[in-house]
């Protein structure tokens, strides 16, 4: 919590320090004189800057992030529609991310210096030097455009209405209204830009995955089961891949929350209908209100996974649970 | 020297990226000479050679108004060079000078330098420097300033754990008994044990500022045209796929040859230097 105070300060400041006058940058050098005073008002910009950030709390409590100059509507409502295709992209990746990265490591770690080994390596290392928009318009041209197999561009084909609203998760909300045809779409349109993403952590979790194993494979434990016969197979899921997961997942969780930031990337270049290009436009256009809900958005989603991620940890180790259980 | 140089050059990848780096620096210093239509660089327009496939004369073909891609990529190095090392020139004494100070004095002085660091190190890199980026006006000077907003953390937070380590060595214990100044301590003694891995840091640093960068003028944020930047051809490319796909494909794949040789060379000085970072 403390963070996301500290974000909506920071993100606050930077917002003050800046010269130049929001209002008169959003209305343009021909705006009149009193319509800048107005909206100066409008955006409590004529008050002392504590009681600035003071009102922008009191409002940002009630739910209220004050009205987008680009949409002429609440940023929360914008931030409510564009907000879900960003979350939706992310976790496709995310779970790309977790479970082939895993397993690559898991496979790098018991044939280690062999083929999968290497693999990962290249994996890992061109995932952290390849822009993720360059992964995408690789993936684009050779998948969409060469070999024909998944689409170019957007969240869903034009012969395809968007499935009643409840989620705001296209795919869940397919599922929920019960249109196969729509859902299979729908995933259609997510693998490329969710591979996209997912390139840059991919290697990574797997390069970690796979040293957090050695190092559990080197504990006496693993000798000893090996010693009674138990097969390498139950050994690495059973003894080996938990003990290894508890590092992992954290560093998984901040590569999982720096999707966000290579998500504008790959919606940009996939047109898809998130948060991305709402953002940009608001940076263009100099819409302050919008940049600062769509920052603070963010910095609380990557709260949220922290709080996840601490979670999940407890529930593999035992000993953190038992601990705090006791206090 | 000579036996660092014996270690450094048994591994192969090592030696690649110091040959990347090297060639990229050559190439952005020597643009001038070396790429083989200078003026293309520029707001130059010759239609007739417009959307040129890659040939003998145009190796990596034409953009859309027949400028030659490889001069452009070559200049574009000379963009990129310049954004990471004016990033890191700004960003890594700030850092490293509030981590020195935050580890070294400890207290007050260090739960609130780590506190803000923390709050910096919460958001994704690429998403700050874009709210920074919302206040001004988009073009390289501005995305420079951004990048170095949310950089410098990185450094504080390095140098804030190596200094809490370097701290309690017999060296800087003595030299607080002879009452050495804290200047001394801090730059003389401190800093110089902390070096290797800063100096490592930098090196993969400058790989991740210039694919952000890139990031950032990709989404028409950061170098406006017609200054040649690798981000923004390979947006502007991006929408005359797949016709015209070396408009796109080439600046991508310079970005990624960048950013790999400065990767691969930290990764050698990392094992050369036996660090962290």
């Amino acid at each position: 919590m403390g963070v996301l105070i500290g974000v909506s300060i920071l993100i606050f400041i930077i917002a003050r320090v800046i010269p130049g006058d929001p209002a008169r940058v959003a209305l343009g050098p021909m705006a009149s004189q009193e319509q800048v005073a107005d909206l100066r008002k409008q955006l409590y910009l004529d008050r002392p800057l504590p009681l600035q950030y003071l009102e922008f709390i009191k409002r940002l409590s009630r739910g209220d992030l004050g009205m987008s100059l680009y949409t002429k509507r609440a940023v929360t409502r914008d931030l409510s529609e564009y907000f879900p295709a960003t979350l939706e992209l992310v976790l496709a990746s995310g779970m790309i991310m977790v479970v082939l990265g895993v397993s690559l490591g898991v496979l790098a770690a018991r044939f280690r210096n062999r083929w999968p080994d290497n693999l990962t390596r290249i994996l890992s290392i061109l995932g952290v030097v390849t822009p993720s928009f360059v992964w995408a318009i690789f993936l684009v041209l050779i998948f969409a455009y060469w070999i024909i197999v998944f689409p170019v561009a957007g969240r869903l084909g034009d012969a395809f209405l968007p499935p009643p609203r409840v989620t705001g998760l296209v795919l869940i909300d397919a599922l929920l209204a019960k249109q196969w045809a729509l859902f299979w779409d729908a995933l259609h349109h997510l693998v490329l830009p969710a591979f996209a993403l997912a390139f840059a952590g991919l290697g990574q979790a797997a390069r970690i995955t796979r040293a957090n194993m050695l190092e559990t494979y080197s504990k006496p434990y693993i000798e000893m089961a090996r010693a009674y016969g138990v097969s390498e197979g139950t050994i690495a899921r059973k003894y080996a891949l938990r003990p290894a997961m508890i590092p992992t997942l954290t560093i998984l969780g901040l590569d999982f929350a720096a999707m966000l930031g290579g998500a504008f990337l790959v919606e940009a270049v996939f047109n898809w209908p998130g948060m991305a290009r709402y953002a940009v436009q608001a940076i263009i256009r100099k819409d302050l209100n919008a940049i600062v809900g769509t920052t603070l958005i963010i910095a609380a989603f990557f709260l949220v996974i922290n709080i996840i991620i601490d979670i999940v940890v407890g529930y593999i180790n035992p000993r953190i649970r038992f601990r705090q259980g006791a206090q | 020297m000579v036996r660092a140089w014996y270690r450094f050059s048994k591994n192969p990848l090592s030696v690649i990226g110091l040959v990347i780096v090297v060639l990229v620096f050559l190439l952005a210093l020597l643009a001038a000479v070396i790429s083989p239509y200078p003026q293309h660089a520029a707001s130059f327009t010759n239609f007739p050679e417009a959307s040129l496939p890659p040939s003998g004369k145009y190796w990596f073909g034409t953009d859309t108004i027949g400028r030659d891609i490889v001069t452009r990529v070559i200049y574009g190095f000379r963009v990129s060079l310049l954004l990471g090392v004016v990033v890191l020139a700004l960003a890594v004494p700030v850092g490293v000078l509030l981590g020195l100070i935050a580890g070294y004095f400890g207290g007050r002085t260090e739960a609130i330098i780590m506190r803000i660091t923390d709050v910096f190190l919460s958001v994704p890199p690429l998403v700050l420097a874009l709210a920074v980026l919302g206040f001004l006006t988009p073009n390289l000077f501005n995305a420079m300033m951004a990048v170095t907003v949310m950089w410098w953390p990185w450094y504080t937070r390095l140098v804030y754990n190596l200094t809490r380590s370097i701290r309690t060595e017999g060296f800087v214990t003595a030299a607080e008994v002879i009452g050495a100044s804290k200047a001394h301590i801090l730059f003389r003694e401190i800093l110089p044990n902390a070096s290797p891995s800063i100096l490592t840091k930098m090196t993969l640093d400058m790989g991740f500022v210039i694919l952000i960068g890139s990031s950032l003028s990709f989404l028409g944020l950061g170098v406006q045209p017609p200054t040649p930047d690798l981000g923004s051809m390979v947006a502007d490319g991006a929408k005359y796929l797949p016709d015209q796909w070396w408009i796109t494909v080439f600046p991508g794949l310079a970005v990624l040859m960048c950013v790999l040789g400065f990767n691969l060379l930290g990764d050698g000085l990392r094992d050369l230097l036996d660090v962290e970072v």
